[in-house]
């Protein structure tokens, strides 16, 4: 039995992405293709900064590949003591806003550093990491040891069974992270726009810089036209390899024994990985550090100077963005608890329909945030519907993000319940708007609260879209941040780094309150 | 020193738990063993200590009087059949059948008219090329003991490899591998639950009894009430 209005669900999500991203997108095709924008490709300077967005992001993926290799195997096969808690080091620099990540790599590198192809490619290793040691390690820790076990009694010496036995089959997952991380560093902004410098430029920052410094809209469209074509590319060409290389096979149903550290091999990846999560942990040591050195000596200076409204901050105290942030937040919640869990309603109710809601919903998650706040910058920046200087445009931005997300997570909870209940409700007498208020709607509106959590930690650190919207007197603890960054002297690095400590608390503080909400059959992404 | 396989009072815990208490196993060169206990007992541990896959926390495994203490599985020469063939799923049969002799550095024509030959001993010649997903149970199980068999191993550790089969289909494989195996002048330990088939496999039984610190060694069957 379904509940009658499954139809109704989908309405709202349909209607919400479809003003606010697929318009725009189609906005943004029309402007890119058009003449004036196609010119930006006969430019020298555009080539060169798509060269160095993907030379910047293969040599990132390989870097945090061959790092995250030795830790996912540590963490996730290896029985050593504090292993929970390196994985935990190794895990958080994921969850850390993008301008944080830049502003904590500002605060550890020396100087000379800022502008080099080198600082990006560190920084992204540091914040990729975890993708590899989740995606490669909870597939390695579901993948049968006895398959090395057989190669061993056939006489194949450790390197033999890696290179016969547990690479070919561990290949898929490798890649698959291979993949993701170098969407994440081709698509890359906050980080890049903090530590890149002329010459160091991604697609991405190029589109806000013709954006806000050139007001070449056209030119911008078309770079975002570029972008998602390349995306696109990645995509076709990772699904192809990853069916080629995919192998049938049973995954072990629980994970596999953790196994103790006795071999000389195994030693070695131990040791590698307990220095990269010292490493992790240095760039977050550092920016907490520059928030309290003032000079050649330690002090609150610069936590003071974020209550003060002064030349360093154009008009607002950077306290006020805490503001500014947390209301947009709420919105932002609202929005994507209220749209994320129509939708996921309406996938879990219907079949075919549902499935098609289900992908169209995932395809902002796909696109860089730049384009989606680009796309409603210059879709909603002219009549008949001028949402310029409303400051709702930013909440829609960050929800467009989190939505995907807070379905993620809805969604799997309202499949696992049980359809007999609804029945055993109905034989009852319960008429079906009161099944699933009575039935569905406890069970949703925790894992809503899971998903609000999410969302709010998205919100809270959102950059990329934001970086568009946001007006210049109501700007985001990032915004504000970035800003910050951008301008020379002690004085605003040290505020930054204060501020981005800041956000980290606020942001931890938004998850944490949602783990202890986290129902045992919440979908993780 | 007595020729063949020497276990001496092997103890191993695992995640904490008492397995083996100072088991003995004796396998002589041209022997076949039943090694007999209910599941769980420990059986499985015993033929991984042997296969060089455990280390165990006292005692020793011998082989002609060697002690193989710091041998490595992989030079251990001990074949093993695990209960459910775990063939490797990226190679066909022909791959899993050839790989210890890949692994020894068998040049590609020689390794080709080996498989074929151990193919056609099982049973199975013209499976060269088959994706292992494709197997029936039974198949499965053959292949897994061609695998093993191919690197010519000084002893073959059988562990329950045809349990999952139904009783005639079980009995008769046993009947070949026995058969097989003395041809070919292999030692064996095999392990089961089955009273009658450890009698039809083997020349001599053991069984493992469980105690409060892990199992122990006896000789002959039923001696700790194992079940059929």
């Amino acid at each position: 039995m379904q509940p009658p209005s499954a139809w109704w669900f989908g309405l709202l999500p349909v209607a919400f992405v479809g003003v606010f991203f697929a318009w725009p997108l189609l906005t943004v095709l029309h402007r890119g293709l058009s003449p004036e924008g196609l010119d930006v490709l006969g430019s020298a300077a555009t080539w060169r900064v798509v060269r160095f967005t993907t030379v910047q992001a293969l040599l990132s993926t390989a870097l945090t590949v061959a790092l995250g290799l030795p830790a996912a195997y540590a963490v996730h096969r290896l029985d050593f003591r504090g292993r929970r808690l390196v994985l935990s080091m190794l895990t958080v620099p994921f969850v850390l806003p993008t301008v944080v990540v830049g502003a904590a790599f500002r605060a550890l590198l020396p100087e000379s550093w800022t502008g080099t192809l080198a600082a990006i490619v560190v920084a992204h290793v540091f914040f990729n990491i975890a993708v590899v040691v989740r995606v490669v390690g909870g597939f390695w820790t579901h993948l049968d040891h006895r398959w090395e076990d057989a190669a061993r009694t056939l006489g194949a010496g450790p390197l033999t069974v890696w290179r016969t036995v547990t690479w070919p089959l561990l290949r898929p997952a490798v890649l698959a992270a291979s993949a993701l991380v170098f969407l994440f560093t081709f698509t890359s902004f906050g980080v890049v726009l903090v530590l890149g410098g002329p010459t160091t430029t991604t697609i991405e920052v190029e589109i806000y810089r013709r954006t806000v410094q050139l007001f070449d809209l056209p030119g911008a469209a078309t770079l975002c036209v570029l972008q998602i074509l390349a995306v696109l590319l990645v995509l076709v060409v990772a699904g192809r390899l990853q069916r080629r290389l995919s192998v049938r096979q049973r995954l072990a149903r629980a994970s596999v024994a953790l196994r103790p550290v006795r071999a000389a091999a195994d030693r070695t990846v131990l040791a590698v990985t307990l220095v990269e999560a010292v490493l992790v942990a240095l760039p977050v040591l550092a920016l907490v550090a520059q928030s309290f050195r003032v000079g050649d000596h330690w002090g609150l200076d610069w936590w003071r100077a974020l209550g003060v409204e002064g030349p360093t901050t154009r008009d607002v105290a950077a306290w006020d963005s805490i503001r500014v942030s947390l209301s947009y937040a709420a919105a932002a919640v609202l929005i994507a608890v209220v749209v994320g869990g129509a939708a996921a309603c309406a996938i879990a109710y219907t079949r075919r329909g549902g499935d098609l809601l289900d992908t169209g919903l995932m395809l902002p998650l796909g696109t860089s945030a730049v384009t989606v706040g680009f796309g409603l910058l210059i879709t909603f920046a002219v009549p008949p519907v001028d949402l310029r200087g409303s400051w709702i445009i930013v909440p829609i931005g960050q929800a467009l993000v989190a939505i995907p997300l807070v379905v993620r997570t809805v969604l799997p909870v309202l499949r696992s319940l049980d359809p007999r209940l609804r029945e055993v409700a109905a034989t009852l007498g319960s008429s079906p708007a009161r099944t699933w208020r009575s039935i569905d709607l406890p069970v949703l509106s925790r894992a809503l609260g899971v998903g609000a959590g999410f969302a709010a930690a998205v919100s809270l650190g959102e950059f990329g879209a934001t970086s568009f919207l946001a007006r210049t007197d109501a700007p985001t603890l990032p915004i504000q941040i970035g800003r910050l960054l951008s301008r020379p002297g002690e004085v605003n690095s040290g505020q930054a780094a204060a501020l981005s400590v800041v956000l980290v608390v606020v942001t931890a503080l938004a998850v944490l309150a949602t783990e202890r909400l986290r129902h045992p059959s919440a979908g993780a992404l | 020193m007595s020729a063949g396989l020497a276990v001496a009072g092997v103890s191993v815990t695992l995640g904490g738990h008492p397995v083996l208490d100072g088991v003995d196993l004796r396998v002589g060169s041209e022997e076949s063993v039943a090694l007999l206990g209910p599941s769980g007992v420990g059986k499985s541990t015993l033929l991984r200590v042997v296969a060089g896959l455990v280390t165990p926390d006292a005692g020793s495994v011998m082989w002609d009087g060697v002690d193989l203490a710091g041998v490595p599985a992989h030079r251990r020469n001990i074949g093993l059949v695990f209960q459910d063939a775990v063939l490797f799923p990226h190679r066909d049969v022909a791959g899993n059948v050839g790989y210890g002799l890949e692994a020894a550095g068998v040049g590609a024509a020689e390794r080709r008219a080996e498989v074929a030959r151990l193919l056609g001993l099982v049973d199975l010649a013209g499976f060269e090329d088959r994706a292992v997903d494709t197997l029936s149970g039974g198949q499965a199980q053959r292949v897994a003991l061609a695998r093993a068999l191919a690197p010519r191993p000084r002893l073959l550790l059988l562990d329950e490899p045809f349990g999952a089969l139904d009783r005639d289909l079980r009995e008769r494989l046993g009947a070949e591998v026995r058969d097989m195996l003395r041809a070919q002048g292999i030692p064996a330990v095999h392990v089961t639950h089955d009273d009658q088939e450890a009698a039809l496999v083997a020349d001599r039984v053991v069984t493992l009894v469980p105690g409060p610190d892990g199992a122990r060694a006896a000789e002959g069957a039923g001696a700790g009430g194992a079940v059929a």
